[in-house]
C-alpha cells in the first residue's frame, strides 16, 4: 500500500485519527492514548496492512505535552510509517503498552519509562532498565536538572 | 510416569545465579540474573546500563559534527557504520549532494569494518568455545584490517574518518594497493577458519540445534543482523533500503531458515565472503573527485525529523534526528541493533543449559556499550 492508501484504511478505522499534510519522509499518523492500542493491533494484523516489525520505539518531549514514536515496518509489503501518541499530561502520563503486539515493545517501553516517565499500562515488568532502580526523575526530559553529572557548557 | 524428581527421590527447586557483570564471556558489562532449575535454564533476565553514557542527552548540547564522534562509542566494532548512519542523516536533512567518490570509500571502508567485525567475533565466539587457536586466528587477520585504517586516517578503532558532507580526508596512496593484498590474503585464510571451527565436531554438538528461535519471535523482537537472518528474517538493510554505493554492487543477502546457534554462525562466515566480493567490485572503480562536499562551519536542519536505516556488522541501527532548526538537534535517538537482539535471548534460552547461553551469546554478537549507549 502507498502512503494516501494507508492514511485512508486509517481514517476509516479512526475518523479522529489526526495526519499533518507535510509528512517528510514517512506517513505520520498522530492518535490520543485512548486510541493507540485498537489501532496498533488494527495495523499489525489486518490482510493489507501487516505492519509485523516494530524498528524504533522512543519518546520525545515537547515541553507542552510528551510523545511516545513508534516507526512501523511491514516485512510483507515493505510500507513503513510512524505512529505517535501525544500525551498531554505530563504529571502522570500513561498509555496502554504495545509488548503483546510487538516484543520488542517491552525493553523500549522500559527505555522510555526509565527516561521519559512515561508509564505503560499493562506492561509484564516496568522497571527502570538503563539507570539504577533508585535514580530520582526522568533525564531525557527537557526540564531536569542535575548538577552533579550534567556539566553544562 | 518417573519424572527426574521420583528418580532423586526429593523434591528439586529452583535458583537463582548472577552471570555478570563481571564475567568473561559476556564481553563487558552485563549481568544475567538466570532462573535454574539444576542445569536447564528457566528464565533469562538481563540487567543493563553499567556503562550507560546517556549519549543521546550528550547530543542535544553538541553540534552535528560532534554526534559523529560520540557514535564511535557505541557499537566501536562497527564505528565506521555508525558514523556513516550519523552523516547520512544529517546529508538527508540538508539535501546535500555527496560526490561519487566518498559514497564508493565509505562502502569499502564499511565492508572492512564488517570483515573486521567479525573476524574478532570468529576468533572470540571460539574462544567461548573453549578453542584460544581460533582468539590469535582472528586477531592476527584483523591486524592488517586494522593497519589499513591506520594509515587512512590515523586511527585504529574508534576512526571518526566520515564527516558530515563527506571524509575528512581523502584515501593514503596505498589504500587501494594494501585493500587487494589483504582480500588475497584473507581468501586464502577463510578455509582455515572453516577447517578449524565449522566442521568440527565438538563445534557442531554445541551449536546445532541450541538456542533455536523462530522467524516469527525474530521479527516481533526486532532481532536483526546475522542473527535475525539466520531465523529466515531477510532484513539487509544494504538490500531493502540501499545507501552509498550498495545500489550498484552485486551481493547476496545471507539467509539459514534453521534459527539455532549454528545457522547465525554461518551467517557471518558466509558474510564475510559477500563483503570481499563487494569490496573486489569497488576498490578498482573508485571515482575521481572530492572527499568532500561543501558544508557551512555551524550545520543547521531545517526544523523537521529525520530518520536513516543503515545495517551494522550486528544489524539495523537507525538515527532519529528531530531538529528544530538550532545548530544541536532537538532530539536524537540511536535504534541500537544490540539492545533490541538481548531482548530475545530469553526466549532463545530457555530450556538451555548453562554452557549453550555462552555460546547463544556468542552467536547473537553483542556488544554491551552499544546497548547501554
Amino acid at each position: 500500500m502507498n502512503n494516501d492508501q494507508i492514511k485512508e484504511r486509517i481514517l476509516q478505522w479512526f475518523p479522529e485519527a489526526e495526519i499533518p499534510a507535510e509528512t517528510g519522509q514517512y506517513l505520520n499518523v498522530i492518535v490520543t492514548p485512548e486510541m493507540l492500542h485498537p489501532l496498533a493491533e488494527k495495523l499489525r494484523y489486518s490482510a493489507d496492512t501487516k505492519f509485523d516489525y516494530l524498528f524504533c520505539l522512543t519518546g520525545v518531549d515537547w515541553v507542552t505535552h510528551l510523545m511516545v514514536v513508534y516507526h512501523l515496518d511491514s516485512t510483507k509489503f515493505g510500507h513503513e510509517m510512524v505512529l505517535k501518541v501525544k500525551i498531554p499530561d505530563r504529571v502522570d502520563p500513561v498509555v496502554d503498552t504495545v509488548c503483546d503486539i510487538w516484543k520488542t515493545a517491552e525493553f523500549h517501553e522500559r527505555e522510555v519509562y526509565d527516561l521519559f516517565g512515561v508509564k505503560f499500562r499493562n506492561h509484564p515488568d516496568l522497571r527502570r532498565i538503563l539507570l539504577e532502580d533508585d535514580w530520582e526523575g526522568y533525564p531525557m526530559r527537557k526540564d531536569y536538572k542535575d548538577e552533579a553529572n550534567i556539566v553544562e557548557l | 510416569m518417573i519424572t527426574d524428581k521420583t528418580v532423586l527421590g526429593s523434591e528439586t527447586q529452583e535458583y537463582f545465579i548472577n552471570m555478570g557483570p563481571q564475567h568473561p564471556s559476556t564481553h563487558g558489562v552485563l549481568r544475567l540474573l538466570l532462573t535454574l532449575d539444576g542445569e536447564i535454564i528457566r528464565k533469562v533476565e538481563p540487567h543493563m546500563g553499567y556503562i550507560h553514557r546517556s549519549i543521546e542527552k550528550m547530543c542535544e548540547k553538541d553540534s552535528y559534527q560532534q554526534i559523529v564522534h560520540l557514535t564511535d562509542r557505541m557499537d566501536y566494532l562497527s564505528c565506521h557504520i555508525n558514523n556513516e548512519a550519523v552523516c547520512l542523516t544529517v546529508e538527508q536533512g540538508l539535501q546535500l549532494e555527496i560526490p561519487e567518490r566518498v559514497k564508493v570509500i565509505r562502502t569499502i571502508i564499511s565492508e572492512l569494518t564488517r570483515l573486521s567485525s567479525h573476524q574478532l567475533w570468529w576468533g572470540v565466539m571460539g574462544m567461548d568455545l573453549g578453542a584460544i587457536t581460533t582468539f590469535l586466528y582472528g586477531f592476527r587477520d584483523r591486524e592488517m584490517i586494522t593497519d589499513i585504517f591506520e594509515e587512512t586516517c590515523g586511527a585504529r578503532l574508534t576512526m571518526n574518518y566520515n564527516v558530515p558532507g563527506g571524509l575528512m580526508f581523502d584515501i593514503h596512496p596505498n589504500f587501494q594497493k594494501r585493500t587487494k593484498d589483504f582480500i588475497s590474503y584473507f581468501k586464502t585464510k577463510l578455509p582455515e577458519y572453516k577447517e578449524l571451527l565449522t566442521g568440527n565436531v565438538i563445534f557442531e554438538e554445541r551449536t546445532k540445534g541450541i538456542g533455536y528461535i523462530s522467524k516469527e519471535d525474530v521479527i516481533s523482537y526486532g532481532v536483526t543482523g546475522p542473527s535475525g537472518r539466520g531465523s529466515g528474517f531477510s532484513c539487509d538493510i544494504r538490500k531493502h533500503h540501499p545507501y552509498s554505493a550498495y545500489d550498484r554492487v552485486q551481493f547476496k543477502e545471507i539467509l539459514y531458515e534453521d534459527g539455532d546457534s549454528y545457522a547465525r554462525y554461518m551467517v557471518r562466515m558466509d558474510e564475510m565472503v559477500e563483503s570481499m566480493h563487494i569490496i573486489e567490485q569497488l576498490i578498482d572503480n573508485i571515482p575521481e573527485g572530492d572527499y568532500k562536499a561543501k558544508t557551512k562551519a555551524v550545520i543547521k536542519l531545517p526544523a523537521g525529523e529525520y530518520y536513516k536505516r543503515v545495517e551494522t556488522a550486528r544489524g539495523e541501527l537507525g538515527v532519529y534526528i528531530i531538529s528544530d532548526n538550532k545548530k544541536s538537534p532537538y532530539r536524537v535517538k540511536f535504534r541500537s541493533p544490540g539492545f533490541s537482539n538481548l531482548s530475545a535471548l530469553d526466549t532463545m534460552a530457555r530450556g538451555c543449559k548453562i554452557a549453550d547461553l555462552v555460546a547463544m551469546m556468542s552467536t547473537l554478537d553483542l556488544v554491551i556499550p552499544d546497548i547501554d549507549r
